[in-house]
C-alpha cells in the first residue's frame, strides 16, 4: 500500500519515497527540499481543508491537496 | 575635495526570498536605489550605489530564488545577469536559521563559477533558537568566505564589504574546486566538456562545466543556445542525449533528480558538520501568532478585520490630506486662472493641465498608504498566509490565495489594487486578478450610487440596495474570472507551492523605501497617461461642433449654467455621449444626458455625477448633491428600475482612465488594457440588459 502526503494527520511525520509529476513542478518541489529520504512533518491544514501546510528541512511550506497528492511517502511512528 | 580615482567593482546580491536580502540591500546602499522592470518582463531590478574606501561599488538585487533553473522567469533573469553581465562577485544572503536549503542555491552559483561571498544573516536570530554554526569550518567545505550578519542592525557590514573588496582584487585566491557529483555523473560531465571544450564561441560565453550539467538536466535554455552558438551542435545535443539515458537506465531516474539529489547530498554533508542545533525549550513567538493567525475559526474573520480596517484607515486618515490637495489645486488653478485673460487658452491651462495634475495627485494619499499597508502585509510574513487561508476559495475561481489581497483593495481604488498585484508571482495569475478588479465597487462609484440611492429609494432600502450593487459586482468578478480560467487561461495553473516564512517585525527603513517605490512609479509612469488623458478629454468637452449660429444662441446673460450646459451638449464629447443614447435605449437608458455623463465617467467615475450635474443646468455640486438628486428626481425619465440600472452600469462598465493607465504599465503593452476596456462594457450592458428587462416584468 502506497501514501501520499494526503493520507497523513497533522502532527505526522514521513519520508519521501518519490515524487511524481513532472517538469517545472517537479523541478521546483526538488529545489525545495523534498527530494527522496527527506522527512517532513504535516503541521497544519487551512480552514478549509487545502491548501496544508508541512515542515521540511527545518522550514514550513504550504501545497494544495493536487501537489501533495503527486508526493509519495512513507509514514515513521 | 580632492580629486581621486575610485575604482569600480559591480557586485550581485542574491539568495532565497526570505532571507534578508531586501534589508541587506537597503543597508548596504541606503536610499541611493534604482527601480526599474528587467527588459521585457514585470520583475523588478533594483540597483545601489555605495562608495567603500577607493571603490565605487554597484549593487545589483537580483531576485530572490530558490534555484537557478529555466523554468522561471526569476530564476533565468539571476543566472543570465551572472552569465551576461559578469559581476565580479556574488553576494549570496542566508538566513542562518534556514540553512540547508539556502547553500544548495549556493551550490548552483558556485556551478556557475563566479567568486562568491556568503553572509549568514539573522545570525543571532539563529542563535536563540539554537543554532550553533561553525562559521569556519563551514567556509572550508563550502570552500567560499562566509560572514554573520545582522542586517537590521548593519552587524558584520563593515567585514562583508572588507571582504568583497578583496574577492573583487583577488578572484583567483578564491578559486573554488568543483563539486563532485558522483562518479557515474561526473564522467558524463566530462565527456559532454571535452566535446565543447575547443568551441571557442561556447568557451568565451559559458562556463563550459555548466553547460555540461545544464545539458543532463535537459536544459531548455541551454539546448537553445548550443543550438544557436555551438559549432556542431547535433554532435553535442546527441552526447547529452545519450549521457541522460545512460544516467536513467544505471538510476532509475532522469540525470536532473539525481542532480539535485547530489546537490542536497554535498550540501547536507557540509550543514551537518559544521552545524549543530540544540532544540529550544522556549516557545516559538511565531510559532504562536501562527496559531492564532491561522487558526481553523478564527482565521477569516482576522483577516477580514484586518482589511476592513486597512481600507478604512487608507480613506480616514487621508481624507485631510487629499482635501488639501484638492484645495491647493484649486488655489493653483485660481491663481493661474486670475494672471490669464478670460478664454480658450486659460480654460485649457486651468480646467485641462492643472485639473489633470489634480487627477494624479488626489490619488496620492489613499495610494500611499494602501502602500504601506501591503508593505507590512508581505515584510511580516502575513501575505503568505493570507494566501495560505484564502486559497481554497480563490482557485475555485482560478486564482491564486494571494489574488485576495489587490481584489480587496480594488474596494478602494483599482489603481493600487492593480499594482498589487505584483505580489503574485505568475503572470497568468496577475493578469488574471487584473482583469477582475474594475468590478470591485471602488470609493469613486460610492457617490454616484448614493445619487441615485437616495433619489429613488426608501432610507430603509437604502442598504440593501447599495449592498446588492456590492455583492453584484464581487459574483460578476467570480463569474468572470471562472469563465476566463476556462478560455483565456487554460492549460495547467500555476503550482501552489509556497514557503511560509516566520513573522518578523518589518523595519521602518524597509517599509518606506518599498512604498514610495511604488508611489513613484504610480507617479511617474501612469502620472503622465492620466495628464495626458485629461487633456484630451478637456479638448473633447470644450471644442464645439455646433454651426456658429446655435453657437450665439441668445441666452440671457444670467444663464451662465445654462450656457455651460449647451456648450457640453454641442462639443465632441455632447456628439459622442449622444451618439451613445441609441446603444444605451436597449438597456432602457435611451437618454443623451445618461450619454454624456457616462463617456465623461472615463475621467473618473465620480464624474458622471458632476456631468449630469451641468447637464441639468445646475452649478458644480460636488460630490454632495442635493440638488442633482432633486432634479433627476423630478425627470420623469428617471424610474427606480432605470436608476439601479445605471448603477449596475456605471458599476461594471468601463474602468476609468488611471486604471487603465497603470494597467498598460503594469502589464507592458495595450493589449490587456484594451481587453479590459471592451469587454467589461460588454458585460455591463449585458447584465444592465437583463437587470433593466428582468425588472420589467416584476414591477
Amino acid at each position: 500500500m502506497k501514501y501520499t502526503l494526503n493520507d497523513l494527520k497533522p502532527g505526522d511525520t514521513c519520508r519521501i519515497i518519490k515524487l511524481i509529476g513532472q517538469g517545472g513542478f517537479r523541478r521546483r518541489l526538488m529545489d525545495l527540499g523534498l527530494v527522496k529520504g527527506a522527512r517532513l512533518t504535516l503541521k497544519k491544514l487551512a480552514p478549509l481543508g487545502d491548501p496544508i501546510e508541512i515542515e521540511v528541512k527545518g522550514y514550513s511550506l504550504s501545497l494544495r491537496r493536487a501537489e501533495a497528492a503527486k508526493i509519495y511517502v512513507e509514514i515513521l511512528v | 575635495m580632492a580629486d581621486r580615482k575610485y575604482k569600480k567593482i559591480t557586485i550581485a546580491l542574491a539568495g532565497n526570498p526570505n532571507s534578508g536580502k531586501t534589508t541587506t540591500f537597503n543597508s548596504l546602499t541606503g536610499a541611493r536605489q534604482k527601480v526599474a522592470n528587467y527588459p521585457g518582463v514585470t520583475v523588478e531590478k533594483k540597483e545601489g550605489r555605495l562608495t567603500y574606501k577607493d571603490y565605487k561599488i554597484k549593487v545589483v538585487d537580483l531576485p530572490g530564488t530558490y534555484s537557478l533553473t529555466a523554468y522561471s522567469i526569476d530564476e533565468l533573469i539571476a543566472r543570465n545577469f551572472i552569465l551576461n553581465k559578469r559581476p565580479q562577485l556574488v553576494v549570496d544572503v542566508m538566513d542562518a536559521a534556514n540553512l540547508e536549503r539556502h547553500l544548495y542555491l549556493a551550490v548552483q552559483f558556485i556551478e556557475l563559477e563566479i567568486p562568491m561571498i556568503i553572509t549568514l544573516n539573522m545570525i543571532d536570530t539563529a542563535k536563540a533558537k539554537g543554532f550553533d554554526i561553525n562559521v569556519e569550518q563551514l567556509s572550508k567545505l563550502m570552500g567560499i568566505p562566509i560572514i554573520p550578519t545582522a542586517a537590521k542592525t548593519k552587524k558584520g557590514l563593515p567585514e562583508l564589504l572588507e571582504q568583497i573588496v578583496d574577492t573583487a582584487e583577488h578572484p583567483k585566491k578564491y578559486k573554488k574546486p568543483q563539486i563532485s557529483y558522483g562518479e557515474e555523473l561526473d564522467e558524463e560531465i566530462d565527456k559532454l566538456q571535452t566535446i565543447m571544450i575547443d568551441d571557442n564561441e561556447l568557451s568565451r560565453k559559458f562556463p563550459i562545466r555548466w553547460l555540461a550539467i545544464k545539458l543532463l538536466e535537459n536544459d531548455s535554455q541551454v539546448i537553445k543556445h548550443i543550438k544557436n552558438t555551438a559549432q556542431q551542435p547535433d554532435v553535442i545535443l546527441d552526447t547529452a542525449e545519450k549521457s541522460r539515458r545512460h544516467i536513467k537506465s544505471i538510476f532509475g531516474e532522469d540525470a536532473e533528480t539525481i542532480l539535485v539529489d547530489r546537490r542536497y547530498g554535498f550540501v547536507e554533508g557540509a550543514y551537518h558538520e559544521a552545524v549543530k542545533s540544540t532544540p529550544q525549550e522556549r516557545v516559538d513567538i511565531s510559532e504562536v501568532i501562527d496559531r492564532i493567525l491561522t487558526h481553523r475559526a478564527l482565521s477569516l474573520p482576522i483577516f477580514f478585520t484586518l482589511m476592513w480596517m486597512v481600507y478604512n484607515l487608507a480613506f480616514a486618515v487621508t481624507e485631510g490630506p487629499t482635501r488639501w490637495l484638492e484645495g491647493g489645486v484649486s488655489f493653483l488653478g485660481h491663481i493661474v486662472g486670475g494672471a490669464l485673460p478670460v478664454g480658450f487658452y486659460r480654460s485649457l491651462i486651468v480646467d485641462g493641465i492643472i485639473g489633470g495634475v489634480g487627477n494624479v495627485l488626489v490619488l496620492l494619499p489613499p495610494i500611499l498608504v494602501l502602500f504601506l499597508a501591503i508593505a507590512i502585509l508581505e515584510d511580516s510574513g502575513y501575505m503568505s498566509r493570507v494566501a495560505f487561508i484564502m486559497d481554497r476559495i480563490m482557485h475555485h475561481i482560478g486564482l491564486h490565495g494571494k489574488s485576495v489581497i489587490p481584489m480587496l483593495m480594488g474596494f478602494g481604488c483599482a489603481v493600487p489594487a492593480i499594482m498589487a498585484t505584483r505580489t503574485l508571482a505568475s503572470k497568468r495569475d496577475r493578469i488574471a486578478t487584473m482583469l477582475i478588479i474594475p468590478f470591485m465597487s471602488c470609493g469613486a462609484k460610492l457617490p454616484v450610487y448614493a445619487v441615485f440611492i437616495t433619489a429613488f429609494f426608501k432610507s430603509s432600502a437604502a442598504g440593501n440596495v447599495l449592498f446588492s450593487i456590492y455583492i453584484l459586482g464581487i459574483l460578476m468578478a467570480a463569474i468572470v474570472a471562472k469563465i476566463f480560467q476556462h478560455t483565456l487561461f487554460t492549460g495547467e495553473s500555476t503550482p501552489f507551492v509556497m514557503e511560509l516564512p516566520p513573522y518578523r517585525l518589518p523595519t521602518a527603513k524597509g517599509l518606506l523605501i518599498h512604498m514610495w517605490q511604488r508611489s513613484r512609479l504610480y507617479i511617474k509612469k501612469a502620472g503622465k497617461v492620466i495628464l495626458l488623458a485629461s487633456v484630451v478629454l478637456w479638448f473633447m468637452s470644450n471644442i464645439s461642433l455646433a454651426p456658429k449660429s446655435e453657437q450665439s444662441l441668445p441666452l440671457k446673460p444670467a444663464d451662465a449654467q445654462m450656457q455651460a450646459s449647451l456648450k457640453l451638449k454641442n462639443s465632441l464629447a455632447g456628439y459622442l455621449g449622444r451618439g451613445l443614447a441609441p446603444f444605451l435605449k436597449p438597456i432602457g437608458l435611451g437618454d443623451w444626458r445618461v450619454g454624456v455623463a457616462l463617456f465623461s465617467g472615463f475621467v473618473a467615475k465620480e464624474v458622471v455625477i458632476s456631468t449630469m450635474a451641468t447637464l441639468y443646468s445646475l452649478e458644480d455640486v460636488g460630490e454632495d448633491a442635493a440638488p442633482l438628486r432633486e432634479a433627476i428626481a423630478k425627470d420623469p425619465f428617471f424610474t427606480p428600475l432605470r436608476a439601479y440600472t445605471l448603477m449596475v452600469f456605471v458599476l461594471l462598465y468601463l474602468p476609468c482612465m488611471s486604471t487603465i493607465a497603470i494597467m498598460r504599465k503594469e502589464t507592458g503593452g495595450w493589449t490587456w488594457p484594451a481587453f479590459t476596456m471592451v469587454y467589461t462594457t460588454a458585460i455591463a450592458w449585458i447584465v444592465s440588459f437583463a437587470v433593466y428587462h428582468g425588472g420589467s416584468l416584476f414591477l
